[in-house]
Order: structure tokens, then sequence, then C-alpha cells
């Protein structure tokens, strides 16, 4: 029980956090210049979104989740089932981005639960 | 465990990356794509293994408190602050800022359907090195997984890149 609740943190808290940045980043628009202080200037604006701070603070819950997983259960279990968060991502992706998500990239999605299935299973 | 049966899968991993290279090779500008292969070729291995392998010192700082399972509330100072002193985590968390970092160095130049499915190689070297490093067991069911795993996440990357605003390409 404690597992669903912690890879539920790590996927769906891991994933909003992403989305979040995600959302900032596409706000401050493209990045053209790779200089020390363009990427500075970049930093500090992206440090006034409110949506950074959040996704920021999501990510975190999500990394610690996995550190406290990691203390019971074993590394090629718990990394393989996070593979989930690509599922996530895509209907987060749809929902909050409103990105398309083609038939090929569900398939792959489909293809990737069925993997984490077979993992669950191997499960000790 | 079934050691050649791990690397005959990771065998046909590496043939379909190199597949997968050698189909760019037709393009016109060969010398312009072999230089851009010379680096990105190099920044994807070191990526495929320090990402995992941040996973793996992570997994392993967190081995040596004890599980969290069984710990209460009031416990969770000590066992912060003993996560804290393990040499291991902060080796986790750099090989972990210095993947991101290759790992967005690789995304400046190289196409994100081009990176994506060659970091799904990643999934099979969390595995061997939790084998070799953490001594873990992985039963051939918990292989077959991965591999599935790394199927998907290929197939995942071999769509567009982007999606919003664009007409379907499916």
């Amino acid at each position: 029980m404690l597992e669903a609740v912690l890879f539920f943190l790590i996927v769906v808290a891991g994933t909003a956090g992403e989305l979040c940045v995600s959302r900032a980043m596409k706000s401050i628009g493209e990045v053209h210049e790779f200089s020390p202080k363009s990427i500075l200037s970049f930093v500090l604006r992206s440090l006034r979104l409110p949506w950074m701070w959040l996704g920021v603070a999501l990510m975190s819950v999500g990394f610690f989740s996995l550190l406290a997983i990691l203390s019971f259960q074993e590394v090629s279990f718990v990394v393989p089932v996070s593979a989930l968060s690509y599922a996530a991502g895509a209907f987060g992706a749809k929902a909050f981005l409103g990105e398309r998500i083609s038939r090929n990239r569900w398939m792959g999605i489909a293809v990737v639960c069925l993997g984490v299935t077979i993992v669950w299973w191997s499960k000790r | 465990m079934a050691i050649p049966e791990d690397f005959s899968v990771h065998g046909a991993f590496v043939l379909l990356i190199f597949l997968l290279f050698s189909n760019n090779g037709r393009n016109e500008h060969v010398t312009h794509t072999r230089r851009l292969q010379l680096k990105t070729i190099p920044l994807i291995l070191i990526s495929i293994i320090l990402g995992p392998l941040g996973n793996v010192f992570l997994g392993k700082a967190m081995k040596s408190v004890g599980s969290l399972s069984s710990a209460r509330t009031l416990d969770l100072v000590p066992i912060a602050s003993r996560v804290l002193m393990s040499g291991y985590i902060w080796l986790g968390i750099f090989c972990l800022l210095v993947f991101f970092t290759v790992h967005m160095l690789l995304l400046t130049w190289a196409d994100y359907s081009y990176v994506q499915p060659a970091t799904s190689l990643s999934y099979v070297s969390i595995t061997m090195l939790s084998y070799f490093l953490l001594g873990e067991v992985i039963s051939p069911l918990r292989w077959l997984g991965v591999t599935v795993i790394c199927f998907g996440v290929f197939l995942v990357g071999r769509t567009s890149p982007s999606t919003t605003g664009a007409p379907e390409r499916a």
C-alpha cells in the first residue's frame, strides 16, 4: 500500500512538476543565446514565474518519494516502474498543455505500461 | 543468473541504435552528419550510464539507513541527517546533475526524437548496474518487462516531437 502511494507521488507529482516547469518555459519563449549572461537572465526570469515554483515544489515531492521507496525496494524494480510517468506525461500534456498525442505515441505508451505490468509481477 | 541472455538483449538494442545511425548516413551532408555523430554518440553513452548510476547511488545510500516503511515520523530527522552524511547520496545527486546537464546539452543540437529512443537504453543499463553494483537478483520476468519498457520508450520517441499548432502527422 505504501509502495502504491509512493509510486503515485513519484509518477504524478514528478510529472505534474515537469508540466508546470514546461508551462513556465513556454511562456518565456525559445532561448537563442547561450552566453553566461543570457542564461543568468533566463534563470532569473524563470524564477519570477509562479508555475516555476509550483513545478520545483512538485518535482521535490517526487524526488523525496523516490528516496523513500529506494530505502526498502530494489532499484531494478523502482526505476522501471517509474517509467509510468510516460503515460502520466501524455495525459497531462494533453489536458494541461493542449498537446496532441498521435496514435503512434499512444501505442508506445501502451507498450510501456505493459512492460511496467510485467516488472510489477516480478516484485518480491 | 542468465548473463548471456542479458547481453543478447543489450546487443539487440545496440544493433537497433546503429541501424538508426546508418540511416542517417544516407543523408547528403555525410561529413556534417559524421561530425555530429562523433560528439553525439559519446554524450548519449555518458547519459545512458550516468543517469542510472545516479539512481544506483541513491539506492545504495537509502538502503544503508534502513527501511523508511516502518519508520515513525519522529525518526525522520535522524534518518535524514544520516542520509545527508552518507557520501553515496551526494555522489548520486552529482551524477544526476551531470546527467541532466549532458542531456540538456545534447538537446541543443540533436533532435529530441533522436535522443529519446537512444536513452531508452538506460532501462537496460539501470538493470545491469543494479545487478553488478548492488547485487540485486534480476529474474527473467523482470528482464522481459524492462525490455518491453525499452521498446515502448523507443516507440514513443520515434513520433513527432512537436504537435502543438501543427497538423497531426500520424
